[in-house]
């Protein structure tokens, strides 16, 4: 099952984040620990240089460096930018308060210090088990620091221009139906008509025939539009002339990208 | 209702944007203070913001739009309803000085718990070596091996200069010393997520170590020998473990929740800020405990005489005492004055 964050705000809205689970958490550590480590190597060459002069100065150096790249490079990316580590980045994933709150420099600190609980006896058992069995997925650091791990969803649009291919569109002669077509329609029945489209190829012609009935039928139950629109023309033109309303025709978008703006 | 979308974005896009500029200054400078009136106006897009998420989140062919409304939403959310304190510029100074000690004593019934957990370790680990001369071979950790000979025979080698471990290596050493006690700070932390129950096994353990060579050593009598290696750095490492295990077993108390009726995230969430800044303080008690011990502690009679090591330490817990006892009047002040506001 697929778990989420949701929160709801007294205004009355309410919005969700998928959580992230222990598998893109995991992948997301190990790049982080692969960071962690080519920091390290990076800066044992520079205290190799550094050797030649005082070996003692080196060798201290390099302790000290070790075991601040590893407990702090966390707490700084992590604070930097605003929830994530390059892993989580690379696996968009974000640290959030668990009640969609500011992040505090103190809820980094913990999440991050603690880990050494979630890391026994070996290899994260105990973290990764409590990330399977919390129910908003957090590891003991996380349920001290009151943090949660989000999944960032990429809200990729597909190439509407090429699947709609420009062709005229009789539905537009009739502004209000097609206002009233936008109004009712649901985003799950957008979403659907538009998936069927996009994967027409993949189904079996009878199977395709059968479901754009389907949807078609479902959407003249919707609005109906008059004859001189809709005479001889088929049902998969017809979902076509329906997601072309639904995604087509909108004023530009408000200039910034959803992920710019969730910072 | 919606009707006309475009008119609908074109006449409500200039608020979303001012939202998201004042969105913008609040994040790039945390310490900044709204005046009323900017704050009324923050609220009043906040809830604009909100109203026009409520009519577009069923509208079907703006995904992208419902989604960009709820991220900003989202934001303004995290900063209206954000009860605790703005993040203020940090002052490190500020923040060891007067506010460690002040979170120090606001626990100090834990710290209390933790010396009393050492204490029966330290009991136990004397009484073990006593009753047993195994028992140190059985109980002591390999890193301190070197312990594990007799007290007399090491304390004439440390003194005779032949086995001075650390002469060519100060800083390694210190850095060393750092990193592992501050590693072992953070565990006696994070094992209070075992309800506390880490935390008393690691303290209680700790005890018995030093129990374990303190009694060693006394019983041979180089009770000297060992206050003047011990006491330098001893007195500051000693109670900054302490000081961590007070930590872990807040933690373990706001996990129990006996006595609170506070449910377990607000428990967890008013007891952060404290638990970061403790293991803040002990992390730069440690650091000057590391310096001691590799650049004082590990020189012996007749290079440093004892006294002058015993001396030493005894002045250091005492400022150790005053420094976590010190500005309790100027804390209680800005506490009523916080209390008033």
């Amino acid at each position: 099952m697929k778990s989420e964050l949701r929160i709801r705000t007294p205004e009355g809205i309410a919005f969700s984040y998928p959580l992230a689970g222990p598998v893109a958490r995991c992948m997301a550590w190990s790049v982080d620990l692969a960071v962690i480590l080519a920091l390290v190597l990076a800066m044992g060459r520079v205290f190799a240089v550094l050797s030649i002069v005082s070996r003692d100065i080196a060798g201290a150096l390099s302790t000290i460096s070790y075991f601040i790249v590893s407990i702090g490079y966390g707490v700084v990316t992590e604070w930097a930018w605003r929830g994530q580590t390059v892993g989580k980045r690379i696996m968009r994933l974000r640290v959030m308060d668990a009640q969609g709150l500011r992040l505090q420099p103190h809820q980094i600190l913990m999440r991050n210090l603690l880990r050494a609980a979630d890391m026994l006896p070996f290899f994260y058992l105990v973290g990764g088990l409590a990330t399977v069995l919390s129910q908003r997925a957090q590891r003991l650091g996380d349920l001290a620091a009151n943090t949660v791990v989000v999944h960032i969803p990429k809200h990729a649009e597909p190439d509407l221009d090429q699947l709609l291919a420009g062709k005229f569109n009789s539905f537009r002669q009739f502004p209000h139906l097609e206002a009233r077509l936008r109004q009712r329609a649901t985003p799950e029945e957008a979403r659907l008509a538009l998936q069927a489209l996009v994967r027409r190829d993949d189904l079996e012609p009878d199977a395709r025939v059968r479901l754009f009935a389907d949807l078609a039928e479902h959407f003249k139950t919707l609005t109906n539009f008059p004859p001189e629109a809709t005479d001889a023309m088929p049902d998969e033109q017809y979902i076509r002339n329906v997601v072309d309303i639904l995604f087509r025709q909108r004023a530009s978008a408000p200039g910034r990208s959803v992920e710019k703006v969730a910072r | 209702m919606i009707i006309d979308l475009p008119r609908f974005i074109t006449a409500e896009r200039p608020s979303w944007t001012e939202l998201e500029k004042v969105l913008d200054r609040l994040q790039a400078e945390p310490g900044r203070a709204l005046t009323l009136d900017e704050a009324k106006r923050f609220h009043f897009l906040y809830q604009k913001i909100s109203a026009d998420l409520a009519r577009i989140a069923t509208f079907a062919s703006e995904p992208e739009l419902r989604h960009y409304l709820e991220a900003l939403t989202a934001r303004a959310y995290a900063e209206i309803h954000e009860t605790r304190e703005r993040g203020r510029r940090f002052r490190p100074a500020q923040w060891f000085f007067a506010e460690f000690p002040r979170v120090f004593r606001r626990h100090l019934g834990a710290f209390h718990v933790s010396w009393i957990i050492t204490i029966v370790g330290v009991l136990f680990g004397g009484f073990a070596v006593l009753l047993d001369d195994e028992a140190k071979e059985a109980i002591m950790p390999e890193m301190f091996a070197n312990h594990l000979g007799d007290p007399a025979q090491r304390v004439a080698e440390e003194e005779s200069g032949k086995k001075n471990r650390v002469s060519e290596v100060h800083a390694s050493f210190a850095s060393h010393l750092m990193a592992n006690n501050i590693g072992v700070s953070i565990k006696a932390v994070a094992l209070g997520l075992t309800y506390g129950i880490g935390t008393i096994i690691l303290l209680f353990y700790n005890g018995v170590i030093v129990g374990l060579i303190g009694l060693d050593y006394i019983r041979a009598g180089q009770g000297v020998f060992l206050a003047g290696w011990l006491l330098p750095h001893g007195v500051i490492e000693i109670p900054a473990i302490l000081i961590a295990g007070q930590g872990g077993l807040l933690l373990g108390k706001a996990l129990v929740g006996h006595g609170d009726r506070a449910p377990l995230t607000a428990r967890l969430r008013a007891l952060g800020p404290d638990l970061a800044t403790l293991i803040g303080g002990v992390a730069v008690m440690l650091v000057w405990a590391g310096f001691v011990e590799s650049f004082l502690s590990q020189y012996h009679q007749p290079v440093i005489p004892y006294a002058v090591k015993i001396a030493f330490g005894c002045v250091e817990l005492a400022v150790l005492v005053w420094f976590l006892s010190s500005g309790r009047k100027n804390a209680d002040a800005a506490g009523a004055a916080e209390v008033r506001a």
